[in-house]
């Protein structure tokens, strides 16, 4: 309770600025309504009501925006577009392929840079210029070109291209956080264990599995869960180009198209729940791993 | 064939180098640079060949030398994105959004209790996809830089409060204690102990913003924006399959991000020369 009860308190006031803000951001739509329903001495306590209530609010507030997230998850079958679990789960799903797919290609650099000199001073280098690259820039033309070729030359059906060409921005993006943090961890034993491994005859394949991974593991689940934040933001953007037509990003584009302020809050809320699950998830999964390994809670 | 030949050549090359290199010579910064140089060169050669050999269509991955001829054809439009998006949305923001995360550090540096009940929370949203916001802002800020540099402030205001947050803590007890020793105050404690002390983690922060601000600025740019910016440019000429136009506009995203980068590294070295990871020990 000692460390809950600081956060609660400042959410609370957070929510209690947030409605603050409600009231002012919302005032002049609200009295431009007044003045065309010639409506005067508003009471204030309607005009509060009437500013917390709004159909198309500058400011939602949160009992709008948690309402409409109940409407669009519980009130709906979940296979429906106007379900948010169905654009939910069409953002995980290349949130989770990209990220595989980046965690995989980051954990295997990082091995090549740690076992091979050469590549290390060519490719280091080049793994932090790649990031110099604003991917999420290119993400229009990637996923307009990368479903284009998937349906076009290698024939896939559209649904299983689109999640792809999503995935790939997913996957460029979370490979460089897993890269650098394993880089680390793979050169975090120290000399004196090295020796030891020496000492003890280990080929370099029994040093890696019996010294490096282990030792490589907090690093590991550390920078796994930037990769899996930087991955649904790879997803989400993926998600803007028109053709997207499903999916959480494509939520937020839409809302912005009609200005559905409600909706838009509600995909965002939506986005910052999922991104949370993830990082528990990798969190869990870290803990499954070090209790298997026998690693001391520190 | 000769391709892969090219690649071998210039595999065994690096290999050389990096032997000659290894004993010593690392800090040689001349040499040191060489070898990414060459490598970058080569995939631009490689590329460059890929393209031109293969018959990859232009739509796909245009040659590096049409990007150039798309570059230097359109100096003044690529000007005036950069001024659009660069100059005025991600620096303004940068600015603002990391000044303003140090100033809130600094102030619930006081409070205990309002660090155990932010720092979570700046933890938290950190984790976010933040870009999001973008289409709220520009409906609160119109079209222009304003809401784009709006988005900026917003993404880096957390990492910023965060490390400086970490940071403030980074002097150790017995530090504090001979500040203590000597009479100082509390603000003399932070400017001359605290603060310097807090240098390493502040320049972090001040690293992962800038990347993080240029991006946010194009993609915010994606939500709607006047005719001008590197987004806007980017999105239009996908839908019009420019492509070399594309690539020209993420080459200058690329260098100037990189500058940015760079900067912010020069100015770290100067400022914290003391750190271990400055003096090279």
């Amino acid at each position: 309770m000692t460390r809950a009860g600081p956060i609660i308190v400042v959410l609370l006031a957070i929510v209690a600025i947030w409605y603050a803000a409600a009231i002012g951001l919302n005032a002049p739509w609200q009295n431009d309504v007044y003045r065309r329903g010639d409506m005067v001495d508003v009471p204030f306590t309607q005009f509060v009501q009437d500013t917390w209530n709004q159909e198309k609010p500058v400011l939602p507030t949160a009992h709008q925006v948690f309402g409409e997230l109940w409407n669009s998850t519980a009130l709906v079958a979940p296979n429906k577009p106007r379900s948010l679990i169905f654009h939910a789960w069409v953002t995980f799903s290349a949130t989770a392929l990209g990220f595989v797919m980046g965690s995989l290609l980051g954990v295997g650099l990082a091995v090549l840079i740690v076992h091979n000199e050469a590549m290390n001073r060519s490719l280091m280098p080049w793994i932090v210029a790649s990031q110099t690259i604003p991917i999420l820039a290119l993400a229009p033309l990637i996923v307009v070109i990368g479903f284009n070729i998937f349906t076009g030359t290698m024939g896939i059906p559209t649904d299983p291209a689109r999640l792809m060409s999503k995935a790939i921005i997913s996957a460029y993006l979370s490979f460089f956080p897993v890269a650098v943090g394993m880089v680390k961890g793979l050169r975090s034993p120290e000399a004196i264990q090295l020796d030891l491994m020496h000492t003890y005859n280990a080929s370099p394949s029994q040093t890696f599995w019996k010294l490096r991974w282990p030792a490589a593991m907090p690093f590991l689940f550390a920078s796994l869960k930037v990769g899996v934040a930087a991955s649904l933001v790879g997803a989400i953007v993926g998600e803007l180009p028109t053709g997207a037509v499903a999916g959480l990003g494509a939520r937020l584009l839409a809302g912005s198209y009609y200005s559905q302020t409600v909706q838009i809050w509600a995909a965002l809320f939506a986005a910052s729940i999922l991104a949370a699950l993830l990082v528990i998830a990798v969190g869990v999964v870290e803990r499954l791993v070090n209790r298997s390994m026998g690693a001391r809670p520190a | 064939m000769a391709l892969i030949a090219a690649w071998l050549f210039a595999w065994l090359f690096v290999e050389r180098l990096s032997k000659t290199l290894a004993p010593g010579l690392g800090d040689n910064a001349g040499l040191g640079l060489l070898i990414p140089i060459a490598f970058g060169v080569t995939i631009l050669v490689v590329w460059e060949v890929v393209t031109r050999a293969g018959n990859v269509p232009q739509v796909i991955l245009p040659p590096p030398s049409m990007i150039w001829a798309r570059i230097t054809a359109s100096v003044p439009t690529l000007l005036a994105d950069f001024q659009q998006t660069f100059l005025k949305a991600v620096l303004i923001g940068y600015a603002l959004g990391c000044g303003l995360g140090f100033v809130v550090a600094i102030l619930i540096d006081r409070s205990p209790f309002l660090k155990s009940g932010l720092l979570p929370l700046g933890n938290f949203v950190s984790a976010l996809p933040i870009v999001g916001v973008a289409p709220i802002m520009v409906m609160w800020f119109g079209f222009d830089w304003p809401s784009k540099a709006a988005v900026v402030v917003i993404m880096t205001f957390f990492p910023m409060l965060v490390n400086t947050v970490a940071g403030l803590n980074a002097s150790s007890a017995i530090e504090r204690d001979l500040m203590r020793t000597y009479a100082a105050g509390y603000w003399q404690t932070l400017m001359k102990l605290r603060l310097p002390a807090a240098g390493p983690f502040i320049f972090n922060a001040l690293k992962i913003n800038s990347t993080l601000a240029l991006i946010g600025a194009i993609v915010a740019e994606f939500f709607g924006t006047p005719i001008v910016g590197m987004g806007f440019r980017i999105s239009t000429e996908v839908g019009r399959m420019n492509v070399d136009m594309v690539w020209a506009e993420i080459a200058v995203a690329a260098v100037a991000g990189s500058v940015f980068y760079g900067v912010i590294v020069l100015i770290e070295r100067g400022v914290t020369f003391w750190h271990p990871s400055v003096r090279g020990a």
